[in-house]
C-alpha cells in the first residue's frame, strides 16, 4: 500500500484535488468561487493526463534527426492538455461573462441570496 | 472521382468558420446573422444529403484530417448511424431557421452562436476519435450555454450558468474515461479501439478494470448531459428559460447528439461482448434509463408551464433511449436510434408551438391553453397531432421508436423494460391529455376580465399583462375573432417587434408564415416516419448487424 502511494502519488493527488474542487463547486455560495471549483476539477484531470504520458526516465518528447533518442514522454496526452486547457479557457470565460451578468440582474454573487431574490419576484 | 470524403472536414470547418461572419458583417450593416446562416445551413444540408446518398448506397466514408494515420490521427467517421444523426442536425438546424426569422432572437452575434453550434453537432456526430469527440462535446456545450443566455429574462442566465456548471463535470467525466481508455489501449481512434477490445477482454486483468472504469466515469457523464434523472436538474430550467426560438434546436438536438454519442461509445467502442460480460452493467444502465422514464413521466404530469412539461417529458423520453441501449440487442439499438430521430422531430415541433402560442395567444401555462382550438386551429391542430405522435398512436414517430424498443425488451426477455414502455405510454398520454382536454374541450377564460383570471406566470413581467388588461377592456364582448385581430393588427407595429415574443393574447400577426409552417411540417414528419418504420430499420441494419457480429 505504502509502496504504491509512494510511485503512484500523481493518481492520488489528482483523485484529492479533484475532490476539493468538486466539494468548492457544491459547497461554495459565491458563484465565482464555485467557477474556481469547477477549474480546479479539470485541472485535476489535466494533471492526471500529464502523470499518464510519464516514462521512468524519459526525455522530452523531442525527437532529433539523427541517433536514438532513447525513452521520451508520450507527447499525445501533452498536446490533448493543451487542447483541454484552452476548452477550459473558454468555458471559464463564459461562466464569468453569465455571472457578470446574474449580478447585474440580481445585485448579488451569493447563490443563497439569489434563491432569495429569485423567490421573491 | 471519389472524393466525397472530403465533404466530412467541411462539414464541420464550415460552419464554424462562418460563425465569424455575421460578427464581421455585423460591423457595418445590422441585420446579416439571418442570411448568412440561411445561406451557410442550406448549403451544408445539400451536402450532408449527397453525402448521405453515397453511404447509404456504397457504404462507410471516412477521412483522416491532415494524413496522419488513423493511429495517431483525428478520423471522421460517416457510417449509417452517424450520417442519420448529421442529418438530422443540418435539417432542423435549417428548418428551425424559418420560425427564427419573425420569431427571434436576433442580433449578428446570436447567429454567430448558433453556426457554432451546428458545426460543434455536425462535429459530435461525424468524428471517430473519442478525444476529439471531447472537444466536441465542449463547443456544443459553450454555444449552447451562449444561446440559452440570449434569453430576454435575468432567469436565463441563471439557468445558463446552472447548466454550465453541470455540463462541465459531465464532459469533465466523460474526460477522466478517455484517459482510462488511453492507458488501457494507448490509442483513441474508435475503430482501433473496437479492433483491440476482444483482446483486452481475453487478457482481462489489469487493463480490463481500466476499461470497466472507464466506462463507469463515460456513463456517469453522459447521463448528466443527456439529463438523466436523478441528474436531469438543469434541463427543466435551461429548456424553460432559452429563449422561445432557441428551445426547438437545443431540445431536439443537443441532447440526441449527447445520446447518440454515449450510443456510439457503448456500441463501437465498447461493443456488445464488453457490455453484456461486464457484470451489472446492463442492469444498471437499464435501470437508470426505467426510472429516469418514470420519473420524467411524473414530474411531467404535474408541471403547470408547458415548456417545462415538455422538458420533463424530454427526460422521459431519452430515458427510453438510454434503457434501450442498456438492452444490448439488435432490434432494440435499432429502436433506440428510431426513437431518437423522432423524438427530435417532435420537440422540435411542440417547443416551436409552444412558442408560437406564447406569441399569438399570450399562453404559457396548461391553465392559458383553453380555448385554443377554437381561437387559434392550425397550431392547435399541429400541437394536437404531436401530441398525438409522443403518446404513440400508430402511425406515428413516437409508436415505432416505442415499438422496435419493446420488441428488442421481449427478445432480451426484460420483462421490466417492456413493462415500463407500456406504463411511460400511459403517463405520456395523461400529461398530453390534459393540454388536449383545455385545448379542445375547456372554454376559453375570458379576456376582458379585469383582473385575468390565474397567476399571470410568465417571464414578461407587468407590461404583457397590462397589455391584456387594455386590450381586454377596449374590446369587451368581442375579445376574440376577426374583430381583435384588425384590431391587434394596429398595435403590432408599435409593441410586437420590440420585445421579442412577449406579447398578450391576440396578436396573430406576430406570427409568421414559417413559425407557424415549422410547426405543421413537424406535425406532417411525425406522421410520415409513422409509415417509415420499415424503411429506417433498413437503413439501419448494415450498422446493428456488423457491430453484433464483429
Amino acid at each position: 500500500m505504502i509502496e504504491l502511494l509512494a510511485s503512484r502519488y500523481a493518481y492520488a493527488l489528482m483523485f484529492v484535488l479533484m475532490g476539493v474542487g468538486m466539494y468548492m463547486m457544491i459547497a461554495n455560495q459565491n458563484l465565482v468561487k464555485k467557477l474556481i471549483g469547477v477549474n480546479l476539477f479539470q485541472t485535476a484531470i489535466f494533471l492526471f493526463f500529464v502523470a499518464v504520458a510519464y516514462v521512468e526516465g524519459g526525455s522530452a518528447p523531442i525527437v532529433p534527426t539523427e541517433g536514438d533518442p532513447g525513452a521520451m514522454a508520450s507527447p499525445l496526452p501533452h498536446v490533448i492538455v493543451l487542447t483541454a486547457i484552452v476548452v477550459g479557457i473558454a468555458l471559464t470565460a463564459v461562466g464569468l461573462a453569465l455571472i457578470v451578468r446574474i449580478y447585474a440582474e440580481y445585485g448579488t454573487l451569493r447563490e443563497d441570496t439569489l434563491r432569495e431574490v429569485r423567490a421573491d419576484e | 472521382m471519389s472524393n466525397v470524403d472530403l465533404i466530412l472536414p467541411l462539414l464541420v470547418a464550415v460552419p464554424i468558420l462562418m460563425a465569424t461572419v455575421p460578427i464581421a458583417l455585423g460591423l457595418r450593416f445590422d441585420r446579416t446573422g439571418w442570411g448568412v446562416t440561411t445561406l451557410t445551413t442550406t448549403a451544408l444540408l445539400a451536402a450532408t444529403a449527397y453525402l448521405a446518398s453515397a453511404v447509404y448506397s456504397d457504404g462507410m466514408v471516412t477521412h483522416e484530417l491532415g494524413g496522419w494515420p488513423r493511429e495517431f490521427g483525428i478520423q471522421l467517421v460517416a457510417d449509417e448511424f452517424s450520417t442519420l444523426i448529421a442529418l438530422l442536425v443540418i435539417a432542423t438546424a435549417t428548418a428551425v431557421l424559418a420560425y427564427m426569422r419573425v420569431g427571434g432572437p436576433r442580433g449578428n452575434t446570436f447567429y454567430a452562436g448558433y453556426l457554432l453550434l451546428t458545426g460543434g453537432l455536425l462535429g459530435l456526430s461525424l468524428t471517430g476519435d473519442v478525444f476529439n469527440m471531447f472537444v466536441f462535446l465542449e463547443i456544443v456545450g459553450l454555444a449552447t450555454y451562449a444561446l440559452i443566455a440570449s434569453g430576454d429574462g435575468p432567469e436565463s442566465a441563471v439557468s445558463a450558468l446552472k447548466y454550465l456548471i453541470l455540463g462541465t463535470v459531465g464532459a469533465s467525466l466523460y474526460l477522466i474515461g478517455v484517459g482510462f481508455i488511453f492507458m488501457a489501449t494507448g490509442t483513441l481512434n474508435m475503430q482501433v479501439l473496437s479492433e483491440i477490445m476482444p483482446e483486452v477482454l481475453a487478457q482481462g486483468g489489469q487493463n480490463l478494470v481500466l476499461l470497466q472504469a472507464a466506462f463507469a466515469f463515460i456513463f456517469v457523464g453522459f447521463a448528466l448531459k443527456v439529463a438523466q434523472w436523478p441528474l436531469h436538474t438543469w434541463q427543466p430550467d435551461a429548456y424553460q428559460h432559452a429563449p422561445d426560438g432557441v428551445t426547438p434546436v437545443i431540445a431536439a438536438l443537443v441532447s440526441t447528439a449527447y445520446a447518440y454519442a454515449l450510443g456510439r461509445l457503448m456500441y463501437t467502442v465498447f461493443g456488445p461482448e464488453f457490455l453484456t460480460s461486464t457484470p451489472y452493467l446492463t442492469e444498471i444502465v437499464v435501470t437508470v434509463g426505467c426510472l429516469s422514464v418514470l420519473a420524467g413521466s411524473t414530474l411531467a404530469v404535474i408541471q403547470t408551464d408547458v415548456k417545462r412539461m415538455f422538458a420533463y417529458s424530454s427526460v422521459a423520453q431519452f430515458g427510453l433511449v438510454v434503457a434501450a441501449f442498456g438492452l444490448v440487442t439488435e432490434t432494440a439499438l435499432i429502436g433506440a436510434i428510431i426513437h431518437l430521430i423522432g423524438h427530435a422531430v417532435m420537440k422540435a415541433g411542440l417547443f416551436a408551438a409552444a412558442g408560437v402560442i406564447a406569441v399569438t395567444y399570450g399562453a404559457r401555462t396548461v391553465d392559458e391553453y383553453a380555448g385554443l382550438a377554437d381561437n387559434r386551429p392550425f397550431v392547435a391542430g399541429g400541437t394536437a397531432l404531436l401530441l398525438i405522435a409522443l403518446i404513440g398512436i400508430p402511425p406515428s414517430a413516437g409508436f415505432i421508436g416505442k415499438w422496435y424498443i419493446a420488441v428488442g425488451s421481449v427478445q432480451a426477455e426484460m420483462w421490466p423494460v417492456a413493462a415500463v414502455i407500456l406504463l411511460s405510454t400511459m403517463l405520456t398520454l395523461a400529461y398530453s391529455a390534459r393540454l388536449l382536454e383545455k385545448m379542445y374541450f375547456t372554454p376559453a377564460t375570458p379576456v376582458e376580465s379585469p383582473h385575468p383570471s390565474g397567476p399571470v406566470a410568465t417571464d414578461g413581467g407587468h407590461e404583457g399583462g397590462n397589455g391584456d388588461d387594455a386590450h381586454g377592456s377596449e374590446h369587451g364582448d368581442d375579445a376574440h375573432g376577426s374583430e381583435h385581430g384588425d384590431e391587434s393588427a394596429g398595435n403590432v407595429g408599435a409593441s410586437a417587434f420590440t420585445d421579442a415574443g412577449r406579447i398578450g393574447r391576440g396578436n396573430p400577426d406576430a406570427v409568421s408564415f414559417g413559425m407557424l409552417a415549422l410547426v405543421i411540417v413537424a406535425a406532417i414528419i411525425a406522421v410520415l416516419l409513422g409509415f417509415a418504420g420499415g424503411e429506417l430499420y433498413d437503413l439501419l441494419d448494415p450498422f446493428a448487424t456488423e457491430v453484433f457480429n464483429e
